[in-house]
């Protein structure tokens, strides 16, 4: 190597996984459970957000809900406030994904002190959210079955990096041919034995034992 | 699709380097990119030309190294290169598979003119 090679090895986005870092710091001063929510758009992840605030309502938890979108709308931050809880909504300005910087600028505007939960919900993608940490607690992805049965194998990146899957619309497995048994493999072979929920945001099935496992994380 | 932020911490990463040593400019960027990482290279470089415009790195060469992908079974212990699509163990035909390598997505070094 010539005297003017400069050796460096540094991870490209680690300045990205820096501050997802910081982000964690600050939920964990103050005791506040925190979630990456991925999909792809059209998959429920505003009514599965929507369900989970019903879900807990009765036990008193206060969630707070950081929209991410692309373009300049309100829909999902008032559908969430509409269901009484605080949101920040962030407009991406075109970018396809949250990084670490946009959720730092979130929460400065959030006040996290009586909040129990905090729930981001990221752009609608599979490909570029799955390389940029936020600092949340969780990955979690709401797969939905209409998108179809083969998703794992399209889109490797985002599986691998779940602690979560939901498997949402199962009300419609009845007129969809999607093969489960195809699916599961595909995300097995990604990642080996992940926590898994199916749950249908329309009838409410399924929805129960994914609040119990939510619970159990929420401390306070 | 996201290759503009990261070809700007690329551009970061180096020029911070390259002023640390007191480099008058960068001339050739070297990364190594494993295959499972979904990073376009004509698409870094086609921001790149943009972006390094008037920094110490202007037309600095970017230099891709591929990494393959590679898999172990849990069950066998087989290790196997992925091709192109997602495949179980060809030994044992087990699911429980990890990746062993191809997840790299380093700046390894740069060149420069001092």
């Amino acid at each position: 190597m010539s005297e003017n090679r400069i050796k460096i090895v540094e991870k490209i986005l680690d300045a990205n996984d820096r501050l997802a870092n910081s982000n964690r710091q600050r939920f964990n001063e103050v005791g506040v459970y925190s979630i990456n929510l991925m999909a792809s758009p059209g998959a429920g992840k505003t009514s599965f957000i929507l369900k989970t605030i019903e879900g807990l309502m009765a036990d008193g938890v206060q969630i707070g809900v950081i929209e991410g979108d692309t373009a300049p709308v309100t829909i999902d931050s008032d559908k969430i406030n509409a269901a009484g809880m605080p949101a920040i909504q962030i407009n991406t300005g075109g970018e396809c994904h949250l990084d670490a910087v946009m959720l730092e600028n979130a929460i400065d505007q959030m006040d996290l002190s009586p909040l129990d939960l905090v729930i981001v919900e990221n752009v609608g993608n599979l490909i570029c959210p799955a390389a940029f940490a936020l600092g949340t607690h969780s990955n979690v992805l709401v797969a939905s079955i209409p998108e179809g049965d083969d998703k794992p194998y399209k889109y490797p990146n985002i599986y691998r990096g779940l602690d979560v899957l939901i498997i949402n619309k199962t009300d419609l497995l009845p007129y969809i041919d999607f093969n489960m048994d195809y699916f599961r493999q595909g995300v097995e072979m990604l990642n080996p034995g992940l926590t898994t929920f199916a749950v249908s945001c329309k009838t409410g099935e399924g929805m129960d034992p994914w609040l119990e496992w939510l619970k159990g994380r929420i401390s306070k | 699709m996201h290759e503009l932020s990261v070809t700007e911490s690329v551009l970061e990463i180096a020029c911070k380097h390259a002023e640390q040593a007191r480099a008058k400019k960068v001339t050739d960027i070297y990364l190594v990119i494993g295959k499972l990482s979904s990073i376009v290279d004509d698409s870094v470089q086609f921001y790149w030309d943009f972006i390094s415009k008037g920094t110490i790195c202007e037309e600095a060469t970017l230099h891709f190294k591929r990494i393959p992908a590679e898999m172990v079974c849990l069950d066998c212990n087989h290790n196997y290169t992925l091709e192109d699509e997602l495949t179980p163990c060809p030994q044992c035909g087990s699911a429980r598979i990890r990746v062993v390598a191809g997840d790299e997505f380093n700046l390894e070094s740069i060149e420069v003119q001092r």
